[in-house]
């Protein structure tokens, strides 16, 4: 058995401080306090009546807050002590791959000559970055096996929307009609969300007793009216879809393309490369494999790469490389045309390469490797006190079933999960995929140790433990952090948006 | 090579022995051989952080943009973002943090969410405000689709002082939705609305200002809308409502905006943020997440994402929208910003912008063959036809120290609707109260040369 002489750390070892209410910046303001400083400019100070019409100018101030830069800086930092963040502690999230964000890539993106550079500035003042994405853009079409991308997309959804209307642009241009695509059961909500606003309808593919896609019905449900289909792989309760290649042969057979949604990307990277399963579309969620910090719900970046005969249709402007080896942005006629107000998550695009660049290719074949080993190693560790959904070998996360627990003692998957955040970890994911019963999704990635592991796997123990001896301990949990569960339905109910609101 | 990955030797022949599995190929047995690449993927190999730190000191220093004092807008501008916005904005906690689905853990991220919804639905004059969204563009597209499944139609009526690059995503998207998207002329800087059919439209869109900085009159879009049974989306620069009538005053249903100037870098165009609010009845086709107070079991204050039924990862195809992640960070770094500019500090700064602008265009136009494009009233930004193309007169500009602004031949390609006749010579010009009256003369002078020429 394993040594665990080095204790695993873990959030609960330190004050996540605070059961008291933190004021809001409003209750915080006293009027006439400010902390503003701005430069002395010497410009005249023209009447705003001489330069604006009465008739534009709001006869009453917008308030904001009026605060000392002192209580300014009290006030979010006592925030920041009320959140929990993959700096802190284990964020075993499945599908989110909330692995150590390097400090390095934020570093780079804090780069006066990358932050401070205007998007509109002509290309020949701004050759690094155009260099930087087309660099970008290279590695990705490497490590995705494809022939180009876009890095527009703002966020993984912003890809798979892109990713769809490439499809119907490929579609068109051959006269075809084609009305609907194809999603497992196991998808992302918003896979099918993004194919409504493509403008196909969904058909719904069931999984087997396997967790795979049920190859079956998938061949029945093929025909000409089929544009694609939308896979994730491995998928989203972790498996791999051992049959891909004749799912893929079938697909493309029937005249329909492949859609890959690159959530779980980190499981294969350097590993495997969607092209060579057969993919036509790939979109990267950089925040996840390629680390970039998820900044408590974005920004993310969501990059488009796709095979051959897709590449006509790309968003434009793209960055080229011209033949006297400056950079520059391209445009055709076939693009589908710009998704994104300038040329996507600039900053998050250069984190990413930066962490593709250190990493290099055995690096990233690493990553998946490792953040598989935990996965695996996290699944046979828990298999006797929490059994895994499907018992065989999973990928870079596993899903765990609260089913028994629950038959038992009455506990939830969401109960041990509330348990977890008392424990010193964030909560895995639960209830998703909709297709396990009490799903606890885990999701460690390659940068937790063994030890952390180890003390995550203990932290379960200890709730199994407590689901069968103190079971209303449990759905009251979590006791220890900021605010205890909170009343979602009043939130809804009576919805306050704002401070303003009654 | 690096990476972080903290196994030891040991503790992976450990990890695999428990396994019952010899190597970390082992893992991997059960995919297809076929599939699996033999050689390592064609990238080059791993370098260390300081060898790294070169490469990308190269990059950075190969963007001589970023030595010149900026004079472009366009929804991207250069505001001062001070020390302290920077260091609360750049804390791990909120830099790390995933999406607040635990909320006894996020409160954090939550409050502050909070916070900043507060400060949009100020701004905006409206009552709803979502969480963010991911850019302007984006954020009208979603606009859009609110103003169709609200009103049954899929008509939409675009003022072309809209920016540009708006409408081309609005095309865009299109494509899916099979929205029919007509834009509006403008005539003097102003929209033209009297060539246009509104009948049966599900929006009509005007920019305020509109992206040639230009104040229109919106109460006759609003009036148009009205007429029409049609929503009316305002696409605002935050910053006016410092000084002018916010989008809800004008009569906005649905506030866009873009929301970079609160605290975030230039960034080459991103990460930026969408702002985004609506009415009330509106609320149910929101799009992305919405942060609402609320009560823990205890009775305390708290707050949690709200009205989840819409979410794509509960109502799927049905949803209002596919957005999952958003801009938070940006969200919370605004919120931050506009606390240390306060009330007092958003009109000020407001006010710095307009007298820059004002200052400079009475300048400019006395230098000879550079017009006005428009006569009409305008806040912060203008835009002018030089006796020149713009595109070269920015690489003139540039050698004498400045970023002159943005060229409409690279903004909006050939031909636009928002300008009459030749844009290959119009400049768009905007001034921040960063921009001194010193830097403001010099500017002047320098063009004045470079016109010359």
């Amino acid at each position: 058995m394993s040594n665990f002489a080095a204790p695993g750390g873990k959030a609960s070892s330190i004050p996540l401080v605070g059961r008291e209410v933190e004021p809001t910046l409003f209750e915080m303001s006293v009027p006439g306090r400010r902390s503003f400083q701005l430069r002395t400019t010497g410009v005249p100070e023209m009447a705003i009546e001489d330069i604006i019409p009465a008739s534009h100018l709001n006869p009453k101030m917008v308030e904001i807050a009026e605060v000392s830069e002192r209580d300014l800086v009290a006030h979010f930092t006592r925030l920041s002590h009320r959140q929990f963040s993959v700096d802190l502690g284990m964020y075993p999230l499945g599908s989110c791959t909330m692995k150590y964000n390097p400090k390095f890539c934020d570093a780079v993106a804090a780069m006066t000559g990358l932050n401070g550079i205007h998007p509109a500035a002509p290309a020949s003042l701004t050759q690094g970055w155009i260099e930087l994405l087309w660099t970008l853009e290279q590695r990705l079409v490497s490590i995705t096996g494809m022939a180009g991308a876009t890095l527009q997309p703002a966020a993984g959804a912003a890809g798979e929307l892109t990713g769809l209307l490439l499809i119907r642009a490929y579609h068109e241009a051959r006269g075809e009609n084609r009305t609907r695509i194809l999603i497992p059961d196991s998808a992302h909500g918003t896979n099918p969300a993004s194919v409504t606003l493509g403008g196909y309808e969904v058909t719904t593919i069931p999984s087997n007793d396997r967790g795979l896609v049920d190859l079956d019905i998938l061949k029945q449900s093929l025909g000409p009216d089929v544009a694609g289909i939308m896979l994730t792989n491995p998928n989203t309760v972790g498996l791999f879809e051992e049959e891909i290649q004749e799912i893929a042969q079938a697909v493309h057979e029937s005249g329909g393309l492949l859609y890959y949604d690159g959530a779980n990307l980190n499981a294969i990277v350097g590993v495997l490369r969607p092209g060579d399963m057969g993919f036509d579309v790939v979109h990267m969620n950089l925040h996840k494999t390629f680390a970039t910090p998820h900044g408590g719900g974005g920004p993310g970046a969501g990059p488009v790469a796709v095979s051959e005969r897709l590449v006509p249709y790309l968003p434009g402007p793209r960055p080229v490389r011209l033949a006297d080896g400056s950079f520059g942005w391209s445009n055709v006629a076939t693009s589908i045309g710009r998704v994104h107000g300038w040329h996507g998550n600039a900053l998050v695009l250069a984190r990413a390469l930066a962490y593709i660049t250190v990493h290099g290719s055995e690096g990233l074949r690493r990553v998946a490797q490792h953040a598989v080993l935990n996965a695996n190693w996290l699944r046979v560790r828990m298999s006797g006190f929490l059994p895994a959904a499907y018992d065989r070998v999973c990928m870079h996360e596993c899903t765990l079933s609260a089913a028994s627990i629950k038959a038992q003692y009455g506990v939830r998957g969401v109960d041990i999960a509330k348990g977890l955040l008392e424990e010193g970890f964030h909560s895995p994911t639960v209830y998703f995929p909709l297709i396990v019963d009490e799903a606890l999704m885990f999701e460690p990635t390659e940068t937790e140790s063994l030890q952390t592991l180890e003390a995550l796997a203990l932290s379960v123990e200890r709730l199994v433990i407590r689901a069968q001896t103190d079971p209303e301990s449990l759905h009251a949990a979590p006791r220890s952090t900021p605010v205890s569960r909170v009343d979602e339905a009043r939130a809804a109910r009576m919805l306050k948006a704002t401070a303003d609101a009654s | 090579m690096a990476d972080y990955i903290p196994h030891t030797e040991e503790e992976v022949a450990d990890m695999l022995g428990f396994l019952g599995m010899n190597s970390l190929d082992d893992l991997f047995a059960h995919i297809p051989a076929a599939l699996k690449l033999s050689q390592g993927l064609d990238i080059p190999s791993g370098i260390t952080e300081p060898d790294a730190a070169a490469l990308f000191n190269g990059y950075a220093a190969n963007n001589v943009a970023a030595n010149l004092l900026c004079f472009a807008g366009a929804g991207a501008y250069d505001h001062e973002v001070p020390p302290v916005v920077r260091a609360l904005g750049s804390r791990s906690e909120f830099v790390t943090a995933y999406t607040p689905y635990q909320p006894e853990v996020a409160q954090g991220v939550l409050q502050a969410v909070f916070e900043f919804q507060t400060l949009v639905s100020r701004i905006s004059g409206l009552p709803i405000p979502n969480a963010s969204l991911y850019d302007a563009a984006t954020g009208m597209v979603e606009a859009l689709n609110m103003a169709a499944g609200s009103t049954g139609r899929n008509k939409m009526i675009i003022s072309s002082g809209i920016h540009p690059h708006w409408r081309q995503t609005a095309r865009t998207f299109a494509h899916g939705t099979g929205h029919e998207t007509i834009e509006v002329p403008l005539k003097n800087g102003q929209t033209d609305w009297s060539q246009v059919d509104c009948a049966d439209a599900a929006a009509i869109v005007i920019g305020y200002p509109n992206y040639l900085g230009v104040l229109e009159d919106v109460s006759v879009a609003r009036a148009l809308a009205d007429k029409h049974g049609a929503l009316l989306i305002v696409g605002a620069d935050p910053v006016a409502s410092g000084i002018l009538k916010t989008a809800g005053q004008w009569g906005a249903d649905i506030f866009i905006g873009e929301g970079q100037p609160f605290g975030t870098a230039l960034s080459f165009g991103g990460p930026y943020l969408g702002l985004f609010a609506c009415t009330e009845e509106l609320i149910r086709r929101l799009p992305g997440r919405i942060v609402g107070e609320t009560v823990d079991t205890e009775g305390r204050r708290a707050y949690v994402t709200t009205l989840r039924a819409r979410e794509q990862d509960i109502r799927r195809e049905k949803a209002t929208s596919n957005i999952c992640s958003n801009q938070t960070l940006m969200a919370v770094t605004a919120a931050i910003q506009l606390g240390w500019l306060g009330t007092a500090g958003l009109r000020e700064v407001a006010l710095a912008c307009a007298r820059g602008a004002h200052y400079l265009q009475e300048q400019i136009v006395t230098i000879p063959g550079v017009q006005a494009i428009s006569d009409e009233s305008f806040f912060r930004e203008f835009a002018v036809r030089l006796p020149m193309s713009s595109e070269t007169a920015i690489v003139e500009m540039a050698k004498r120290g400045f970023l002159a602004g943005v060229s409409l031949s690279q903004l909006c390609g050939e031909s636009d609707a928002s300008i009459e006749g030749d844009l290959s010579r119009v400049l768009l010009i905007a001034v921040t109260e960063r921009r001194t009256k010193a830097e403001i003369d010099a500017y002047v002078q320098a063009l004045r040369e470079v016109v010359s020429q």
